[in-house]
């Protein structure tokens, strides 16, 4: 009856693999989460992130490696026994029982009594400002409020750790963005170390202290959000984190970084890693300025209005696509001149 | 001022009623036809007795313990049989739901509906009786001396009971296993409870409407035994279901009267138990039973 310690410094994953027959889901993943760190796994859908999380939640098992809590290994416990709360994608609230029971569950199986029960139950439901609906049914709750109904179940057992599934995906994109600022909210006054699983890059950067980016089942990049997003270390960490302009160049060494060429202009990029004589070279839509004495010559083929800005997309006399933004009026058919910084222009080996 | 009267199919089409509601008719005159003049036809004539007033039958039957008994026994029967065909089945479906070949499975476990109530009993009786295969390796293996008596006693029926309608009560009971979101148990195990708690408070409330249906319906069928209780039990005694004199009222004595009088009988013990259990369910949750707005 192994009842996981409230209290700790760090839980570790030591090269946890798991596999399903011949599949490897996850492959050798080392990850240290602090206590009070809000910790993001990121990566596209399929890439391993949430079988990650249901490993650490033990509900399922690894195959290889190791979880610890401390110094207490954690990956040979069943999921009664971790103390950890949990946010489901679809809340997996209790369709039978009234926001008040789905919220004391934790409370119950640990055999408080009653009177601290109905306190706690009160102070998370106070928590996630749903005192009013303490006797309803979730059924009679919209999808925002039953959100709020699995975080306060999960963080009334006062758990070291929070685990959390994609649990905006199921809202619509104005309730998300509500959420976010709750559950950064609820975070910032519990300081529960937390674990947030999503594939929606923005949702990371906004919420996370580290991202941790995932694909294909192993660690591509751990990291404060700056600097994912300012330098991922791989071209598939790249394109994941919204480099859309992905493209092969010769390069060559020169003062002050590496000479590339986008659509025949030579323009001097910021290499990641070693880089030969080949390389593909990264750039974010944002980072392409819009500028009459712009080096990049292209020809706009799609302008989508987005309400402050344009997204559009040109193509260069070699043929290639570049994806931008712009301030003022484009319209398809327009000769437009763009121009980037070399910080802003990333190389990487081909 | 009054607003124009709409024509008749208008205002019948806001109810609900168009040409299309035309095609209940055949289901509706076959119900009728089938279901609602039989059963007015036997128990009008369940108060047209040979002799005596229009009570007489019902006197009769419960005068007679020869007769009221088969509602004992039938129940005796029928109600333990229904309650170890349910019990089995939810153990057995919350396995089966996480197999990977459910099908295979399903198939063999449905083969006894397929083959009937006869044939399982004709199989059973050289199964089990004296000189059967269970009996020979008992003996041979000196386990009993004499042959364990499984048929032509109350054994022999429930034993045939269980495996006609064990696949019955275990593919509804699936079907609402597998109607649970099993993210429910899984919150459940994260938040402390184990097996037992988690079927006990998560599970369990979330059968019980289906399982109230499911016992209503192996009840039914259970409560009727007719063939496994002459073939395999002891009809002169302790199996001497209702479904027996019923038979015997129309087919030996041609006191159809009688029969009929029986077989209200056999439809009101029925009617009281089903009615029963599903008031029991009217206190239960009856919502989904996953959760979110998926």
């Amino acid at each position: 009856m192994a009842v996981v310690s409230r209290d700790f410094r760090e839980l570790r994953l030591e090269h946890v693999s798991r596999d399903f027959g011949q599949f490897h889901a996850l492959r050798d993943v080392n990850l240290t989460v602090r206590r009070g760190e809000f910790v993001a796994l990121l990566g596209p859908s399929g890439c391993g992130k949430s079988t990650a999380l249901n490993c650490i939640a033990g509900l399922l098992q690894v195959t290889g490696g190791a979880i610890y809590l401390d110094d207490q290994r954690l990956d040979e416990l069943g999921p009664e026994d971790r103390g950890f709360g949990m946010v489901f994608q679809n809340y997996a609230l209790f369709p039978h029982m009234t926001v008040r029971r789905n919220v004391g569950f934790g409370l119950v199986t640990q055999r408080r009594p009653r009177d601290e029960i109905a306190r706690r139950v009160d102070e998370a439901l106070a928590l996630v400002r749903l005192e009013t609906q303490a006797d309803k049914l979730p059924g009679q709750l919209s999808g925002g409020q039953q959100q709020r109904v699995a975080i306060a179940r999960a963080v009334v057992v006062a758990p070291p750790l929070v685990l959390m599934d994609e649990p905006l995906s199921n809202l619509d994109a104005k309730l998300r963005v509500e959420m976010r600022a709750e559950i950064r909210r609820i975070h910032s006054m519990l300081g529960c170390a937390t674990i947030y699983v999503t594939h929606d890059q923005e949702e990371a950067l906004s919420l996370a202290d580290r991202i941790l980016v995932m694909i294909e089942g192993q660690t591509r990049q751990i990291g404060a959000p700056e600097d994912l997003y300012a330098r991922p270390e791989t071209i598939d960490v790249a394109e994941f984190m919204g480099y859309r302009n992905l493209f092969e160049s010769d390069a060559e060494t020169v003062a002050g970084g590496l000479a590339v060429s986008i659509g025949g202009a030579r323009m001097i990029g910021t290499p990641v890693g070693a880089i030969g004589a080949r390389a593909t070279v990264a750039i974010r839509p944002d980072d392409l300025r819009l500028t009459g004495d712009g080096r990049i010559a292209a020809t706009v083929e799609i302008a989508e209005y987005h309400g402050r800005d344009f997204y559009a997309v040109a193509r260069m006399d070699d043929g290639i696509e570049l994806y931008f933004r712009s301030d003022t009026r484009i319209a398809v058919g327009d000769a437009v001149r763009l121009d980037a910084a070399p910080a802003r222009i990333l190389v990487y080996a081909a | 001022m009054s607003a124009p009267r709409l024509p008749l199919h208008r205002r019948l089409r806001e109810y609900g009623l168009d040409s299309v509601t035309l095609l209940v008719i055949p289901g509706v005159l076959f119900v009728l036809a089938l279901f609602i003049y039989p059963f007015f036809y036997g128990l009008v004539l369940s108060f047209q007795p040979k002799a005596g007033d229009w009570l007489a039958n019902y006197r009769k039957f419960f005068a007679e313990p020869f007769l009221y008994d088969t509602i004992g026994i039938t129940l005796a029967i029928a109600v333990p049989a229904t309650l170890l065909n349910v019990v089995l089945s939810v153990p057995v479906a919350l396995r089966v739901r996480l197999l990977r070949r459910q099908r295979l499975l399903t198939t063999i476990l449905v083969i006894p509906i397929t083959l009937g109530t006869v044939m399982v009993a004709e199989g059973l009786l050289t199964y089990l009786g004296p000189r059967g295969w269970l009996n020979r390796t008992l003996l041979e293996f000196g386990l009993v001396d004499s042959p364990v008596r499984l048929v032509h006693n109350y054994w022999g029926v429930m034993l045939s009971l269980v495996i006609t309608g064990f696949p019955f009560t275990f593919l509804l009971t699936l079907s609402y296993v597998t109607g649970i979101d099993p993210a429910l148990e899984q919150a459940g195990a994260v938040l402390g409870a184990r097996p037992r708690e988690r079927f006990r408070r998560i599970l369990l409330p979330l059968l019980a409407p289906g399982l109230a249906i499911t016992l209503a319906l192996a009840f039914v069928q259970a409560f009727t035994v007719f063939p496994s209780a002459i073939l395999l039990g002891a009809p002169a005694g302790p199996t001497r279901v209702i479904s027996i004199v019923a038979y015997q009222a129309a087919f030996e004595q041609y006191d159809y009267s009688m029969a009929s009088a029986i077989a209200m009988l056999m439809a009101a013990v029925q009617l009281l138990i089903i009615t029963l259990l599903l008031a029991a369910r009217t206190l239960l949750f009856r919502g989904p039973a996953s959760s979110g707005k998926g």
